[in-house]
């Protein structure tokens, strides 16, 4: 889908940089809850990135301080080069007009119509009333809602009333986008749909999105760069196409489960062991194709060059950002998984050994 | 009933009405700003000063905990500085406003904390001031639950104002006490309870109908 009524650009991009942020919250009896440890993290400007994280770990709270809903306790949040952590009062409103946000349950003003709620932002912003229908008309256009303007929330379906919530959040023309779950309450399809339109805010109008998410399929589909956070800490950051393909941390290898990785078949899942038994037996090798190599036959090539025989048990290729990114599970004479590990790296393809499988009679 | 009983019940009414009315706008006046930060100022809320939310709740309660008709009689100096007199329609209405209030500030509490929390923090994000959270998404989210409450408040002070008649107030209860009762005139009571009824009729279909215009949540998330 395109943006029908591109508007001005925005900016010329503007990154949010979190510098040794922590968030401590006190407890009767001289306890504490540590909800983040000295976070840093730079969110680069113009990016999708994803924070991902188990419910508890932080992400939330993470993501509140980027607009000062949540102060830090120590530390510093930059949005471009404002100061939220440490901005109060009418300078923190300010600020807050410059960043929009979307959240899981929409928060929209049941007793409002989609144009007035797309145009509320604007009346707090004390933006006069031939201006706020002007722009609302543009942001129903944008948003693809311009026919059910004069509806209420109640009257919406999901999907819809996302999209009011994210034309509300861009009608002061913020630099940065925050989103807090915002399609966690939405079916598959609309979920797409929701994540195409915020793909194409971010490319038209230079928006910085910074979105948190347990889902990583929803990293995978727009997310540039990604977080992973886990009990207060970033575990593992970066682009998400590296992160994907080289996944270092065991949060982060759970949560590409089954996004990254195929399942074994159930009756080679159950034969297989840690170590290798005595006798003939098949190594279990996990192939990660990425990058140029991801379309390379680089099986059929190791099977050519050192005569190994290949079985391949399972394996899918699909797109991270516009890349292609393979996974196979391959099996292989046990006798040759060291050769033939070394002959698929050198050729840039990554392999993890999962165990062996006792040949069968 | 003759013409001279007939007058008697119209300037009655008249004088219900006047009450009820005079005493209703008077007590939303102090009501809804009191039930307004009754339900924003406790601790880490919008206006966050609890000291004044726990005085203002104990005088609530406190004023709420007297029977009307011991608070008509206790308030009788105030009364009679304030008016002047303690006896007569005009000097009913301050005890009458003094009931109202407080049952008002709760009604309109009650109908803000509804109010999910998303909508203020959404309104916060946005950059709004406190007063702006209040005027533009607290009032009007809560309007249809205001109306209801007060549509309550206004059933309850018809109740209270006949009451008003036995410390000299004026007014249909007191027609109905001085004819109905102890001139033993069973049809002056029985017509003092029929336009009773017809007007706590009326201001419940005018209360509910304004709620249902303004009430455009969900019919599965109304009445929460």
């Amino acid at each position: 889908m395109t943006v029908a009524a591109p508007l001005r650009t925005m900016t010329e991009g503007t990154s949010i940089s979190f510098r040794g942020v922590s968030k401590v919250w006190p407890q009767a009896g001289g306890a504490e809850v540590v909800a983040l440890r000295g976070v840093t993290l730079d969110v680069p400007a113009r990016s999708i990135t994803g924070i991902i994280g188990r419910s508890g770990a932080g992400k939330s709270t993470l993501l509140r301080m980027a607009n000062g809903l949540e102060r830090p306790s120590s530390g510093q949040v930059l949005v471009g080069a404002d100061d939220v952590g440490a901005a109060r009062g009418a300078e923190l409103r300010q600020i807050r007009r410059s960043v929009g946000m979307i959240f899981q349950h929409f928060n929209l003003l049941a007793n409002r119509t989609v144009r007035a709620n797309i145009g509320l932002p604007l009346e707090i912003a004390g933006v006069p009333r031939a201006e706020i229908a002007r722009r609302t008309a543009e942001l129903m256009e944008l948003v693809g809602l311009a026919p059910l303007a004069d509806r209420y929330p109640a009257e919406l379906s999901g999907g819809q009333k996302q999209r009011v919530g994210i034309a509300r959040a861009l009608a002061t023309t913020p630099c940065v986008l925050l989103s807090d779950e915002a399609t966690s309450a939405l079916d598959p399809e609309t979920t797409r749909s929701v994540l195409a339109l915020l793909s194409d805010i971010n490319r038209e109008l230079g928006l910085t999105i910074l979105l948190i998410t347990h889902e990583m399929a929803v990293v995978r589909q727009i997310c540039s760069h990604v977080a992973v956070i886990e009990a207060g800490e970033i575990v593992e950051a970066g682009d998400t196409y590296e992160v994907f393909a080289r996944p270092r941390h065991p949060v982060t290898r759970s949560f590409l489960t089954g996004i990254t990785t195929v399942a074994l078949p159930q009756f080679i899942a159950d034969r297989l062991r840690p170590e290798r038994p005595a006798g003939p037996s098949q190594a279990v090798v996990q192939v990660t194709f990425v990058g140029d190599h991801a379309t390379d036959p680089m099986l059929a090539r190791l099977t050519r060059d050192l005569g190994v025989e290949v079985n391949v048990l399972a394996g899918a290729i699909e797109e991270i950002g516009a890349r292609p990114f393979g996974n196979l599970l391959v099996g292989l004479e046990a006798d040759r998984e060291d050769d033939s590990r070394a002959y698929l790296e050198r050729h840039g393809l990554m392999t993890r050994g999962l165990g062996y499988v006792a040949a069968t009679g | 009933m003759s013409p001279q009983l007939v007058e008697l019940l119209v300037t009655a009414t008249l004088q219900t009405i006047y009450m009820v009315a005079a005493s209703s706008i008077l007590g939303t006046l102090i009501g809804l700003p009191l039930g307004v930060f009754l339900a924003t100022s406790r601790r880490g809320e919008l206006l966050s000063a609890a000291a004044a939310n726990r005085v203002l709740g104990l005088v609530v309660n406190a004023t709420r905990s007297v029977p009307f008709i011991i608070l008509v009689v206790a308030i009788i100096p105030f009364t009679r500085m304030l008016v002047g007199t303690s006896i007569g329609t005009t000097a009913a209405i301050v005890p009458l406003t003094i009931a109202a209030a407080p049952f008002i500030a709760r009604l309109v509490e009650t109908s803000i904390r509804e109010i999910d929390s998303g909508l203020i923090e959404a309104a916060r994000a946005m950059g709004a001031t406190p007063a702006q959270i209040i005027r533009k998404v607290l009032l009007p989210e809560a309007l249809p639950g205001i109306a209801l409450g007060l549509t309550l408040a206004v059933v309850s002070l018809i109740g209270y104002s006949a009451m008003v008649g036995a410390v000299g107030g004026e007014g249909l209860g007191d027609l109905g006490i001085r004819y109905g009762y102890q001139r033993f005139m069973p049809s002056v009571m029985l017509a003092v309870v029929i336009v009773l009824i017809v007007m706590v009729q009326l201001v419940q279909s005018v209360g509910e109908r304004i709620a249902a215009r303004y009430d455009k949540r969900a019919p599965k998330d109304r009445g929460r």
